[in-house]
């Protein structure tokens, strides 16, 4: 009996150990992401088909090709928010978060999964889109471009991430998938990820450059030169790194002091 | 192993290799006070939890069982005091390692098979049990491939167990483990949980099954408004209510048995008396020769059940 209490020992973890960790936690949160259908139909699903009526109905001309810049920027957007909004939300409320948080995995590797995981459902979405403009939508992009496409859309959508994160942390667990269905689509739609925000009535083009969103469509659409002209792209990139360190520093802030308080 | 590991301590000292070796806790709390605001969880507890024992937390909702739980997890850090496990922080993922638990969660994420839960969890620990071993503890033989959404209430609370044990842990906390099991899969459960004490593990279990305390703890500690109100083996805590209890049915006079010597109490239960009295044998001679008619004797001693009852309800006061 005696022999099993003293060789307990508490286990030093090295980097193979944290490898592991975060492989197969990446592994496992783009699996569930990807089968829970609700999530991964939408998510991928809206962009998808608005494409399929917008952006086909108008196939062979300017439009196929600028929708295809915000849809994806439309779809990142989405992915962010929900993918960490409401799953650390969801999670959280339901324990799950808790019995993660009582294992010895460290908390980083499971919001650099979730991350991941989105990053992945995000591009399989552009991906969609790409593949939809190219076949059937008449419209023809360089290499670089689609690469642009990709990387930009991916890199400007980390203040959503941000965001979604700092929502899950503020609100109660329960209302968060909420919260971010109520700010999801108006956010999309004033920011011009729909339709030009030229067309859109005057005082939502106002409101428009205080949305992370709208700097986020517009470095989108510079891709193909469809950005509007008056603002440079370095202010539109300084306005989501400076959404992106508010965020996550509230974020942080808020984190922090439940940890406190606990 | 156990002798050398303990006499190393002692240098210059010959090796005595002495069978009763000391007793090293596993994990304690020691004059932990919580605070949640203005409101006090637990006051100035002491608590030890040593190798191969299984230790029921009993107390009603509010008397702090979570909390200590979650302080010895490392989920939350005392207001003042010190938790430990193994001598390190349980807020350390090292210390971690040697930690498994069993909480109560409404879902896990249904759309992971049994397996993928197993496996990620595995990856979690430096060295885990083999996910075959988890299976067979948790009799979930032919669910590997089910989606855990899938599986009925009783199902999922075993794979819960499995990933409580999914890192080989030297301490096992199970919170309310057999919730919405059916009687044989509790039993099977029971029956894991005495295999993990014997292999030396220490286990604490919180319930509200106080039979299932009572089958399965060596020890148990009663909390009441966040301080110990009694701790002692199942047996011992029983003894704390005096008297056994006497059930017949009988024409007898409830005013009449009060006055019988050693007699505590009379109650009715519906057609049947329940004689509480601490002579019990001399009290059942005299309701036969009193009443020759009288049927459905039965004798017990008190349960867990009424001296967690006798003890918490004290407590209040």
């Amino acid at each position: 009996m005696a022999t099993a209490v003293i060789n307990v020992r508490a286990q030093s973890l090295g980097l193979r150990y944290y490898a592991r960790v975060a492989a197969q936690e990446t592994r496992y949160e783009f699996l569930k992401m990807l089968r829970a259908k609700a999530f991964s139909f939408s998510i991928i699903g809206f962009p998808v088909m608005f494409y399929l009526i917008f952006g086909l109905t108008n196939k062979n001309t300017e439009y196929a090709r600028y929708l295809l810049a915000s849809y994806s920027c439309f779809g990142m957007f989405g992915a962010a928010l929900f993918g960490l909004g409401a799953g650390v939300a969801m999670e959280r409320a339901q324990g799950w978060l808790e019995l993660k948080q009582a294992s010895p995995m460290p908390r980083i590797m499971y919001l650099i999964a979730k991350t991941i995981g989105c990053a992945a459902i995000a591009i399989i979405t552009v991906g969609a889109l790409l593949a939809l403009g190219l076949t059937m939508g008449g419209v023809t992009m360089t290499v670089l471009q689609v690469l642009e496409l990709l990387l930009i859309t991916l890199a400007g959508a980390i203040p959503f991430a941000a965001l979604g994160l700092l929502i899950s942390f503020v609100v109660p667990p329960n209302a968060g998938p909420g919260i971010i269905n109520i700010i999801y689509l108006p956010m999309a739609f004033a920011s011009g990820m729909w339709m030009p925000i030229n067309i859109l009535p005057h005082w939502i083009q106002r409101i428009a450059p205080f949305l992370p969103t709208y700097h986020y469509t517009q470095v989108g659409l510079n891709i193909f030169g469809y950005a509007q002209t008056r603002t440079s792209m370095v202010v539109h990139w300084e306005a989501l790194i400076g959404f992106t360190c508010l965020l996550l520093g509230a974020a942080w802030l808020v984190f922090t002091r439940s940890e406190a308080n606990a | 192993m156990a002798a050398t590991a303990i006499s190393s301590g002692f240098h210059g000292e010959p090796l005595t290799r002495t069978e009763t070796p000391v007793r090293v806790a596993l994990a304690r709390l020691e004059s932990v006070t919580k605070r949640y605001g203005k409101v006090t969880a637990l006051q100035d507890l002491s608590l030890s939890l040593y190798p191969g024992e299984v230790v029921a937390l009993l107390g009603p909702n509010g008397a702090g069982k979570t909390t200590a739980v979650r302080l010895l997890l490392g989920l939350v850090a005392p207001s003042s005091g010190r938790a430990s496990v193994m001598e390190g922080d349980p807020r350390n993922s090292e210390t971690r390692t040697a930690i498994g638990a069993m909480l109560q969660i409404t879902r896990i994420p249904e759309t992971l098979r049994v397996r993928d839960h197993i496996n990620l969890f595995r990856s979690y620990y430096p060295n885990p049990m083999p996910a075959a071993e988890i299976v067979r503890i948790a009799r979930l033989q032919g669910l590997e491939n089910t989606f855990y959404g899938k599986l009925s209430g009783g199902q999922k609370q075993r794979v819960l167990f499995g990933l409580a044990l999914a890192g080989n842990p030297s301490l096992v906390f199970l919170d309310e483990p057999t919730v919405g099991m059916d009687i044989e899969s509790r039993r099977a459960l029971w029956d894991q949980v005495r295999a993990l004490a014997t292999q030396g593990k220490t286990v604490l279990l919180t319930t509200h099954y106080l039979d299932e305390a009572d089958a399965l703890a060596s020890r148990v500690i009663v909390l009441g408004k966040g301080k110990i109100l009694a701790e002692g083996t199942p047996a011992e805590i029983r003894h704390r209510v005096a008297g056994r209890r006497i059930r017949c049915v009988t024409d007898l006079d409830p005013a009449f048995l009060r006055t019988l010597p050693s007699v505590l109490s009379v109650e009715q239960d519906r057609e049947a008396l329940i004689i509480t009295a601490t002579e019990a044998e001399r009290v059942v001679r005299e309701l036969m020769n009193l009443d020759p008619a009288l049927r459905g004797l039965e004798i017990a001693t008190a349960g867990l059940e009424d001296a967690f009852l006798a003890l918490t309800s004290s407590g209040a006061n």
